[in-house]
């Protein structure tokens, strides 16, 4: 409702003015530019094709050069577990992760060098869903479960879900987990404003979306003492992931696969 | 008609006791399944798909049994193909309703289903290859039902029955056609990532299937008075031989795009598959013999003295039919998740529990398939004695 009202008053702005839209799409906003939308305005005759702008596009910026998890920091996966009623089995057959730490060879496959330096060498990289702009795992659900939200983030419906598990053969980034048995005997204490899952079904970081809502952080962001996760809105020139991303050099992991993963790593 | 079921003498009633107490315990491990969930299996977070969905990819393929008759037979008028093509249609039927349940239980929430059709989503191919499989199995359904029948009454099918016959030839491709889409099309998945997985579907269905149906042809053939004709066992082993030469082919063309480009990822599941990634081998051996397998058979198949020999005939075919098992129904899927997107090798290998359920799923294929033949046989001997 409100949504479509917003939609509707910018159409109506941009043809008020006269001007083209292309002015309004973001530089970032690259799937914008395929978001033609047609709108019947006033006699009903006319015609507008307005191109229009996305308001939000939420990030992750990883700063490698501040995260000490290679000294054995796991105060981001903590909070995530804690929050977000994650279990822990005990192996790894069955195990479930929102966040968690590769070797920087790992998580950057297919950054091979052998001359890297011995900081890097040693790095462990914290990764995430990287609620990609393109996300395969949307693409391949039958039944919408997975999906993406206008803000960007990647979303379970875990009431839907079926657990056919093709959205973990199409991520390239191993980041979803399935419940491959009853997890709520292995949540050590169980947040109750969060849900617990059922077996059969699967899960994967959503930025917090839940914590978004009432207009805090993601809990990793607020855990991190060491100020390395910064999570903001790409769409917005003037917010702090922009302009980290404006003054430092950044990588994302596989973008040649198309998926313009939204998880920025500074190096 | 389907009261032929019903009869039969000890070997029949026996034989179908067997498999239903291998039915019995499959399904006693599926209850168990069910209620533990699918960390029961060997599957993993790294290999999250395994025997489940890989026989259900390796049985589309022996579906294709039936269009490999249906075509010469209808398309071509190809006479000597009369009494095949009603068991190679049943043999599909079989096979796509065998697909159907390695598909089920292969559900975290298998109660949830009918979600694929509540939210139809266009843009997943798995909403594609549910509808292309339904499908194909109403369609088979419906042209053995009706052309059984008629024979059933002596009398013609009913004219409306061919353009259905006709349009099963190319839905028949089609199920293998979406079904190689289904993992050919993930851009995070090199070791599927190949343009040829479709036609490899194709060449390796239009080997497996139709080896499969002279094997039970010849069965058949030995237990009861139905003689599928030695044209027809020669034309099936010339089919055979053009597909499994091309499917030899297909796989040999993946070998050399892997291993001549050298790119890492690519190369590294190719590596794990055949040769094995730093003492990882499970799969090595079972791949291996099924070179060795293909090398034996194909020679067997392209030697016309061989091919034409019933007996060894027999023996090439089912070499054929495991060859292409190990290559398809073990190989293709797992290795698709080994090395993991880390670079790390997790080893799957399919559980007891797994594998009875999967036996169960194939003796319940068998089950279906002798109850079908022996309906079709009992109506056709009515007509012939």
């Amino acid at each position: 409702m409100d949504k479509s009202r917003r939609n509707f008053l910018k159409i109506a702005g941009i043809a008020a003015l006269g001007v083209t839209a292309d002015k309004f799409v973001d530089v970032h906003a690259q799937d914008t530019a395929n978001k033609v939308i047609k709108k019947t305005i006033g006699s009903g005759k006319e015609t507008v094709k307005a191109k229009v702008d996305r308001k939000e596009r939420l990030a992750m910026v990883v700063d490698l050069r501040k995260c000490v998890s290679q000294k054995g920091c796991t105060k981001c996966i903590d909070a995530c577990n804690k929050t977000h009623n994650i279990p822990d089995f005990g192996e790894s057959k069955d195990e479930i992760k929102w966040i968690w730490k590769e070797p920087y060879e790992n998580a950057f496959l297919d950054h091979e060098n052998f001359y890297l330096t011995d900081e890097f060498k040693n790095k462990k990289v914290p990764l995430f869903c990287n609620n990609c702009d393109n996300p395969p795992c949307v693409e391949v659900c039958p039944t919408q479960a997975t999906f993406k939200r206008e803000d960007g983030i990647v979303m379970m419906d875990w009431h839907r879900c079926i657990g056919c598990r093709y959205c973990m053969a199409a991520c390239p980034y191993g980041s979803r987990s399935f419940n491959w048995r009853d997890p709520r005997p292995f949540i050590k204490d169980v947040n109750p404003d969060f849900p617990t899952r059922m077996r059969g079904v699967v899960e994967k970081c959503i930025f917090c979306e839940e914590r978004l809502a009432e207009g805090l952080p993601p809990a990793c962001v607020e855990a991190c003492t060491e100020k390395a996760l910064v999570f903001g809105n790409l769409d917005d020139p003037e917010s702090e992931v922009r302009k980290l991303l404006k003054d430092n050099f950044s990588i994302r992991r596989k973008p040649g696969l198309g998926t313009n993963p939204e998880v920025y790593y500074l190096v | 008609m389907l009261e032929h079921a019903l009869k039969g003498n000890k070997k029949y009633w026996g034989w179908l006791l067997f498999l239903a107490i291998i039915i019995l315990i499959g399904f006693y491990f599926y209850i168990k399944q069910f209620n533990y969930g699918l960390g029961i299996t060997g599957m993993s977070r790294s290999v999250s798909w395994g025997l489940y969905i890989a026989q259900f990819t390796f049985i589309v393929g022996v579906a294709a049994s039936a269009v490999m008759v249906v075509l010469p037979y209808y398309l071509h008028n190809y006479k000597e193909f009369s009494k095949v093509t009603i068991l190679g249609e049943f043999l599909a039927i079989a096979s796509v309703v065998m697909c159907i349940m390695f598909v089920t239980v292969d559900l975290g929430q298998p109660f949830r289903v009918a979600n694929i059709f509540l939210h139809p989503t266009f843009h997943s191919l798995m909403f594609w290859d549910v509808l292309a499989l339904s499908g194909y199995l109403v369609l088979n359904v419906i042209i053995t039902r009706v052309t059984l029948g008629a024979e059933h009454k002596s009398i013609k099918p009913p004219k409306w029955i061919r353009p259905v016959i006709i349009i099963s030839i190319p839905w028949a491709i089609s199920i293998h056609t979406v079904t190689a889409f289904l993992i050919s099309g993930l851009a995070g998945r090199p070791f599927w990532l190949t343009a040829i997985m479709a036609p490899r579907f194709l060449a390796s269905a239009f080997s497996a299937g139709p080896a499969l149906l002279v094997v039970f042809c010849l069965i058949v053939k030995r237990f009861t008075k139905f003689d599928p004709g030695n044209e027809a066992l020669k034309k099936l082993g010339l089919i055979i031989t053009y597909a499994m030469c091309v499917n030899v082919f297909f796989i040999l063309m993946e070998f050399f795009t892997t291993f001549y480009s050298g790119i890492p990822g690519d190369v590294s599941h190719m590596q794990y598959l055949y040769f094995g990634i730093d003492g990882s081998t499970r799969l090595v051996p079972w791949m291996w013999t099924s070179a060795l397998l293909v090398l034996i058979s194909l020679t067997l198949l392209i030697i016309p003295k061989t091919r034409k020999n019933h007996k060894i005939l027999f023996v090439t075919c089912l070499m054929v039919f495991v060859s292409i098992w190990l290559e398809k129904g073990l190989g293709l899927i797992i290795t698709g998740f080994i090395p993991n997107p880390f670079g790390k090798v997790v080893q799957y290998w399919p559980t007891i529990p797994e594998t009875f359920i999967s036996v169960g799923i194939w003796a319940f294929g068998f089950f279906l398939i002798t109850i079908f033949y022996k309906i079709a046989l009992s109506v056709r001997k009515e007509i012939e004695i």
